[in-house]
């Protein structure tokens, strides 16, 4: 599972923490060349398979497995991408992947954002109780709840149905943990206070005050859940049955399955899936500097 | 990487956990006398939704996953046909020679794929911290593969490492060496899955460390370098022995995510020994604890043993975590 992960809501002003100071001088300009080498091979290695997942997604599988390979993008992907899309319902999969995604995110993020917002700021019979319950089994691995929540979904007569997908994932420990963490230290008091005074009940507070205040952490959140069910494979593995409903991730692993010889077209299809996913993380990735706190108590 | 689907592993939780502290907590507290004090129904609401979620799809489960490891469960008879066998599955598990071999290999892909990989992340994180220019690129280049789908890092690498025409064996017999069979040898597959976890997660764990680092405050060094400590010294002295909390954390995670794989082996390898006599790859030489757990309870449908399993691994998990704590416990004491 991918688990992005940027700094809480202090370190979030990471940027103005103090820096060690530096007095540029010849030898230290040489000495900080160092780290770039070092970091640029890791960089190198980080997105080498990026690289040639896309010189074999534009070459055929011929081609790429010749001796020598070729080891520059060739002409091929239209052709790839298009076998692709002969041997799977790409598009289908993309909008079950893609409603998924999007239904659960904001899903999350509503009914997280209140119940984190309850425990961050208001005292309540049984508050340590039910948060103690949730830390609890937030603890315990998955598969020890993976059979019966199987089991659950056939009494419902869910399987094979994408409805499977989104309402299991909604009861999510992680998103309320990580939003009562958030609001508890960037919520401030004082302007929860003067909307009370101006007769604001809790959930106005919620969303005058805590959700306007609460947005880089919620950002957080909405990137980690829509990632999380973007790239799911074991939970969609198991409940869709039907070869007509499939996400991206279970297509994919059944085109490897299938026709993995034909390694061009797997490329071409892997890289397709995994676009949307890297849109969506470098523009949102722009949330994280913001400071929603900055401003609201002078 | 795992089976932790969504509600896996705490990665921001240690920047959560250290926001929570420092500043005393101020609580809302329910009205007794009206005013301009907070009614509880619309409290109660608020969590109501989530926890009636929560209760259906995690505790019940939980539960329901307990007893189903004390029972013989038939896909006929369905809940009602099922059959109380006290112990029996529990007694089988510990006498299953496959599950043995799944513990192993999972502790194999465990050493190989985490302390390279966090040692690794130790380092990047300590040079992206001593660059100033390019900060936030290599950040989010680090990142990258970690946003990128499990199914398709194994299909990118199962390529690379393919035996017969695979880039990597390329390379290696065009510089005259021997390709290595790279799927089919034991150690070699335990190698590849680990390859694939250390390419996905060592960004993700050089930037934990980079914010830990970055909350060092700048006079310790500055003060160790008036002393005459270089930059490596400074290093060993300061920056690692002020990461404990983050280095004991990134490995409490990734102990937990890493013995736990599952997609990596099942992409590669296959679960289904129906259809693929070589699950879990040749020799089961890449079946892990959890790929077992899937093949006993999904493609075999025997859902008793597969409970009794997922609490087997749980133990595993747990063992290794505890050790983990006691060795960080020891270093406190020195």
């Amino acid at each position: 599972m991918a688990v992005p992960t940027l700094p809480g809501p202090e370190a979030a002003s990471g940027p103005a923490a103090p820096a060690p100071r530096r007095r540029p001088s010849a030898a230290a300009r040489r000495r900080s060349l160092l780290p770039h080498l070092v970091l640029w091979v890791g960089v190198l290695a980080a997105l080498f398979p990026f690289y040639w997942s896309v010189v074999m997604a534009t070459n055929t599988t011929r081609d790429i497995f010749s001796t020598p390979p070729k080891l520059v993008p060739g002409t091929h992907l239209l052709e790839n991408i298009s076998n692709v899309f002969a041997r799977i319902d790409f598009f289908g999969a993309l909008a079950n992947t893609a409603v998924v995604a999007v239904v659960t995110t904001v899903l999350v993020l509503t009914l997280d954002s209140l119940a984190a917002f309850a425990f961050a700021k208001f005292e309540f019979p049984g508050r340590r109780v039910l948060f103690g319950l949730l830390l609890l089994l937030f603890m315990l691995p998955a598969q020890l709840s993976l059979i019966p929540q199987f089991l659950i979904m056939r009494e419902l007569g869910w399987i094979g149905q994408i409805q499977a997908l989104v309402v299991p994932a909604l009861a999510n420990a992680f998103g309320v943990f990580w939003m009562r963490q958030y609001m508890s230290t960037s919520v401030p008091d004082e302007v929860l206070d003067a909307s009370r005074l101006d007769g604001c009940g809790f959930f106005r507070q919620w969303w005058h005050v805590a959700v306007p205040t609460a947005r880089p952490g919620l950002a957080f959140l909405a990137i980690y859940t829509f990632v999380a069910s973007w790239n799911d494979y074991v939970w969609p593995l198991i409940v869709l049955v039907n070869p007509q409903v499939q996400t991206l991730q279970t297509s994919l692993a059944q085109l490897n399955v299938a026709f993995g010889t034909d390694y061009s077209m797997v490329m071409a299809g892997a890289l397709m899936a995994i676009i949307p996913i890297m849109a969506a993380f470098l523009f949102l990735s722009r949330w994280f500097v913001a400071d929603g706190t900055a401003g609201a108590v002078k | 990487m795992t089976l932790t689907a969504p509600s896996g592993a705490a990665g921001p939780g240690a920047a959560a956990a250290s926001a929570g502290r420092g500043r005393k907590k101020r609580l809302i507290r329910p009205a007794r006398t009206g005013g301009s004090q907070q009614r509880l129904g619309p409290v109660y609401l608020a969590i109501t939704p989530f926890f009636a979620l929560f209760g259906v799809f995690v505790l019940v489960p939980v539960v329901f996953s307990i007893w189903l490891s004390f029972q013989k469960y038939s896909v006929l008879g369905g809940i009602g046909g099922s059959e109380f066998v006290g112990l029996r599955n529990f007694e089988f598990l510990v006498q299953d020679a496959t599950f043995r071999r799944a513990i192993v290999n999972s502790l194999l892909i465990w050493v190989l794929g985490t302390f390279p990989m966090l040692a690794m992340a130790l380092v990047v994180a300590a040079m992206i911290n001593s660059v100033t220019k390019l900060k936030s690129f290599y950040r989010l280049a680090y990142f990258l593969p970690n946003v990128t789908s499990i199914v398709a890092v194994t299909l990118f690498f199962g390529a690379l490492f393919s035996e017969q025409f695979g880039l990597i064996n390329q390379a290696l017999e065009g510089l005259g060496l021997s390709g290595v069979p790279w799927l089919t040898d034991p150690w070699a597959m335990k190698v590849v899955v680990a390859t694939l976890i250390t390419w996905q997660w060592c960004g993700y764990n050089a930037i934990l460390y980079l914010a830990g680092m970055q909350a060092i405050p700048g006079e310790v060094y500055e003060a160790a370098a008036l002393d005459g400590a270089g930059p490596v010294r400074q290093f060993w002295s300061i920056t690692l022995p002020l990461l404990r909390p983050v280095v004991l954390f990134t490995t409490v995670i990734s102990t937990i995510t890493t013995l736990q794989t599952f997609t990596e082996p099942q992409v590669l390898f296959g679960s289904n020994t129906a259809v693929n006599p070589n699950s879990g790859g040749p020799g089961q030489g890449a079946l892990t604890m959890v790929l077992y757990f899937y093949q006993q309870a999904f493609n075999n449908n025997d859902y008793g043993y597969g409970a009794a399993i997922a609490m087997g691994v749980f133990a595993v998990v747990l063992v290794f975590v505890v050790i983990n704590f006691r060795l960080a416990r020891t270093g406190d004491d020195r």
